[in-house]
């Protein structure tokens, strides 16, 4: 499955190569890390609790770590799940899969990537306001420091997929619906988990969020 | 799909506030603290439990032992620096013992995520010779706490449940159970075991060292200290682990090939199981952060191994993965067997040089004071768009204040732009902190102002605006009263007019408790209004006098009200002289040369207006 970015540089992703090395590696007792990474507010702790569902529904031990306290106040967050036959840790070192909702949080964490792990980038930045007074206002080039440490990492267009549907907050779950694509989990398993952990009245969109992260590949 | 249908998957706080309800409590108590704050906040959904937050950790203590003597089980909840508040009802509580069951968590915070230090709270345990529990996952979590009334009540003593952060807040499989009624127990005059004159007293505390040996031998039951043997192929009978909490955890990930010995109860520790642990093993490696709190025990057992603890495991910040695998790599080198088995004859032999300030496994940048690192500006949390303390803290600047500030959101005062905080020590320190400096050198009479919360002002502040108004102060106490206690998630205090379980109460105000201690100088103001602000902060640190102002506003994000306004900026009008960015709201832009309103951050407070001299920012009504 090949896919481009914005700079129509060409990523070979084979998501279901990663899903099935995932499955092998579920199988002799290994243990999945996947970082979720961005910035307060982005709705991290919700698609934790997403893959953290799914991975339970499909019989998986789950440990999930979180901080709390950013959401408001714009700083940097991290969120793992780790999912196996047992559990130990919750809180990880290197991460096989990571999703980052900002750009500039996936440069910043891109050092946790595991060789051979996939990162899923949002493409959407947010400046933080403190390196304003800082006249700092020439953004680094994400995807460039990103290519010079994998070639691993695929943007996607999270924030306008999501605008489309008609709401920009749902990008999280969007980007969640790609990620499954990465993992062995059954259809059923995520939907299950998608209706369980978001707003009971925004269900439908979400759904149709996770739908069209699902169905990115199918271009 | 092969759903668990009967696990839940819980964070360390929810199952101990789930363990709470199945153990019959019926009082529960706690003052709001990272990473504690959401075991009351979810103990208030059952409604069989009366909850409150009480005014500071000292007061949820002493509320809780009233409630344990009139025969409920109760639950105290606290951050570690919680229990330094607390620590004078708690030590005490050891002599008297309970009623009804009385477990006091302490959730501690090793590398110091929200806190201002990462203090070890297990020596309190040791202190006050009070048994202690540390679960290592959310699931131990919620059988501890069960436990933990069970001795309370049975070797009449309070229970210490000691958690971190790794474990309050992370979430793991939880099987539940459910509550069989309340328990409820009945009050009995005993004043010889609750007033503790000298006299009853002295014989408490004997009372107090005979149930320690009756713990010491509890602690040898087989439930409070669990063996793990590894089921591979090559087993070390040499070495040894011991550990406890999360570091359990990442023992069993790191060290695959070790026997674990995980001690559930910490306090006291069970002296024969880890003697019998270490018969025949020629090394123990014990894994824990922070102190070595369980190291010195083992070591006064004086044990044949040797043992490795400190010397590889950081004193400070948190365990993790990494750390373990580094220290794996010290101690063994890349292979843990060799041909002829393990030498090694004292650990110290591969002792490695301390590396430097970084957290193995941290990411690279973290630094907050928002230079550039490795290419990437750093994204530390900020005060709000719309914040009313940002005014405040501007204004302090402009008058080249000293600000001995305190603890709550307004800390973030001291990030650069604003650079407006000088000193943050403890709950209330701010407002003794600046009589202190008045005193030392009164050339700083005029300069020196203190800073505090209102929620931080109820918990620890009036004390100090009393000594300040007794002890002749003549500084200014500004009390930043937005409403609520914003920083640990909006909880209610005793200003708010509403309780947590949300009854009403009355709304008790700072600057009564100012009027009650003398202080002739009280204002209060809208920290919004920037030139009456000013006027009144100036005037007040000129005068010769104690002076108290309250600057009152909501926080912007429980502020129902919405400024239907936009703000903008005039590019005709804008001088380019930065003085809007140095106010620090995150709203305010610089990208490419030019200033700009981000609209969907501004939440229209107009402050910034105010702060342009050249009118270059406009605000408009939207209707």
């Amino acid at each position: 499955m090949i896919k481009t970015d914005n700079n129509n540089n060409i990523y070979m992703m084979n998501c279901e190569a990663v899903s099935k090395r995932c499955s092998s590696s579920l199988k002799n007792g290994k243990i999945l890390s996947v970082l979720f990474v961005g910035v307060g507010g982005q709705g991290i702790i919700l698609a934790t609790a997403v893959l953290a569902h799914a991975a339970i529904n499909a019989g998986f031990d789950v440990k999930v770590s979180e901080v709390h306290g950013m959401a408001q106040r714009g700083g940097s967050v991290e969120g793992s799940v780790r999912l196996g036959k047992k559990v130990f840790s919750p809180t990880i070192s290197s991460a096989d899969l990571i999703v980052a909702l900002e750009r500039l949080e996936a440069a910043r964490y891109i050092e946790r990537l595991s060789p051979g792990g996939v990162l899923l980038v949002n493409d959407y930045e947010i400046y933080p306001s403190s390196g304003f007074a800082q006249k700092q206002c020439h953004a680094p080039d994400a995807g460039k420091l990103l290519s010079e440490a994998t070639g691993n990492f695929l943007f996607i267009n999270a924030v306008e997929i999501a605008r489309k549907l008609g709401r920009i907050k749902v990008s999280n779950i969007v980007l969640t619906g790609v990620l499954s694509r990465f993992l062995p989990f059954e259809d059923d398993c995520w939907m299950e988990a998608v209706k369980k952990n978001v707003p009971k009245k925004a269900i439908n969109i979400n759904v149709k969020a996770f739908i069209s992260g699902r169905e990115f590949f199918n271009k | 799909m092969k759903n668990k249908g009967n696990l839940r998957l819980l964070t360390g706080n929810e199952a101990i506030a789930r363990a709470a309800y199945e153990s019959g409590v019926t009082v529960a108590s706690a003052y709001p603290g990272t990473p504690s704050t959401e075991i009351l906040e979810n103990i208030a959904k059952y409604k069989e439990i009366y909850c409150q937050w009480s005014v500071n950790e000292k007061v949820a203590l002493e509320f809780a032992s009233g409630a344990s003597i009139a025969g409920a089980r109760v639950l105290v909840a606290m951050k570690h620096v919680g229990l330094n508040v607390a620590a004078d009802p708690f030590i005490t509580l050891s002599y008297t013992g309970v009623n009804g069951g009385l477990v006091i968590v302490s959730a501690d915070d090793p590398y110091m995520h929200s806190s201002q230090n990462e203090q070890d709270n297990r020596f309190y345990a040791k202190f006050a010779k009070v048994p202690m529990l540390e679960p290592s996952d959310s699931q131990e979590a919620l059988d501890m706490v069960k436990d933990a009334f069970e001795i309370s009540e049975r070797f009449d003593t309070p229970v210490l449940l000691r958690t971190t952060t790794r474990i309050s807040h992370s979430r793991s499989l939880v099987s539940t159970g459910s509550r069989h009624g309340s328990f409820t127990g009945k009050y009995v005059k005993d004043a010889r075991k609750y007033v503790m004159i000298p006299a009853y007293g002295r014989s408490r505390h004997r009372i107090m060292l005979q149930r320690w040996e009756k713990l010491e031998k509890l602690s040898e039951e087989v439930k409070y200290h669990t063996v793990y043997k590894p089921a591979a192929k090559e087993i070390t009978s040499d070495i040894g682990i011991i550990t406890s909490g999360v570091s359990y955890q990442y023992a069993r990930e790191v060290f695959k090939n070790i026997p674990v010995l995980k001690l559930n109860m910490t306090n006291p520790v069970a002296r024969k199981a880890i003697t019998d642990f270490a018969s025949g093993r020629r090394l123990l490696i014990i894994i824990e952060e922070l102190e070595p709190f369980l190291e010195e025990q083992v070591k006064s057992l004086n044990l044949k191994a040797a043992i490795a603890g400190k010397e590889f495991f950081p004193a400070y910040g948190e365990l993790g993965i990494s750390a373990l695998e580094m220290v794996y790599g010290q101690l063994f080198g890349t292979s843990l067997f060799t041909k002829s088995g393990i030498s090694i004859d004292y650990p110290g032999k591969y002792y490695a040089e301390v590396k430097d300030e970084k957290q193995p496994g941290e990411p690279v940048v973290k630094d907050i004071t928002g230079s550039m690192i490795n290419g990437l500006p750093a994204r530390p949390p900020v005060l709000c768009a719309g914040c009313p303390h940002s005014p405040v803290f501007y204004v302090l600047k402009k008058l080249k204040a000293v600000v001995m500030g305190d603890i709550g959101c307004y800390t973030l005062s001291v990030l650069p732009p604003l650079d407006a905080l000088d000193s943050c020590l403890c709950m209330g320190a701010g407002i003794s902190q600046a009589l202190g400096m008045e005193k030392a050198d009164s050339r700083l009479k005029s300069r020196v102002v203190s800073v505090i919360g209102d929620s931080t002002f109820f918990h620890s502040g009036i004390t100090a605006t009393i000594d300040n108004a007794y002890n002749n102060g003549t500084g200014l106490i500004i009390v930043l009263d937005n409403g609520t206690t914003a920083m640990t998630g909006h909880q209610a205090h005793p200003g708010v007019g509403k309780t947590l379980m949300g009854d009403d109460a009355p709304e008790l105000k700072p600057e009564s408790f100012a009027a009650a201690a003398g202080i002739k100088h009280i204002k209060v103001v809208d920290p919004n209004k920037l030139s009456e602000l000013e006027a009144v902060i100036k005037e007040e640190m000129e005068r010769k006098e104690l002076s108290f102002v309250v600057c009152r506003r909501k926080c912007v994000l429980i502020e129902k009200k919405k400024n239907k306004v936009i703000v903008t900026i005039d590019q005709n009008l804008c001088k380019e002289c930065g003085a809007c960015i140095k106010f620090g709201c995150p709203a305010i832009e610089l990208k490419n040369g030019v200033y700009s309103i981000n609209g969907m951050l501004c939440t229209g407070c107009g402050v910034c207006a105010d702060i342009c001299r050249f009118k270059a920012i406009i605000i408009k009504n939207i209707k």
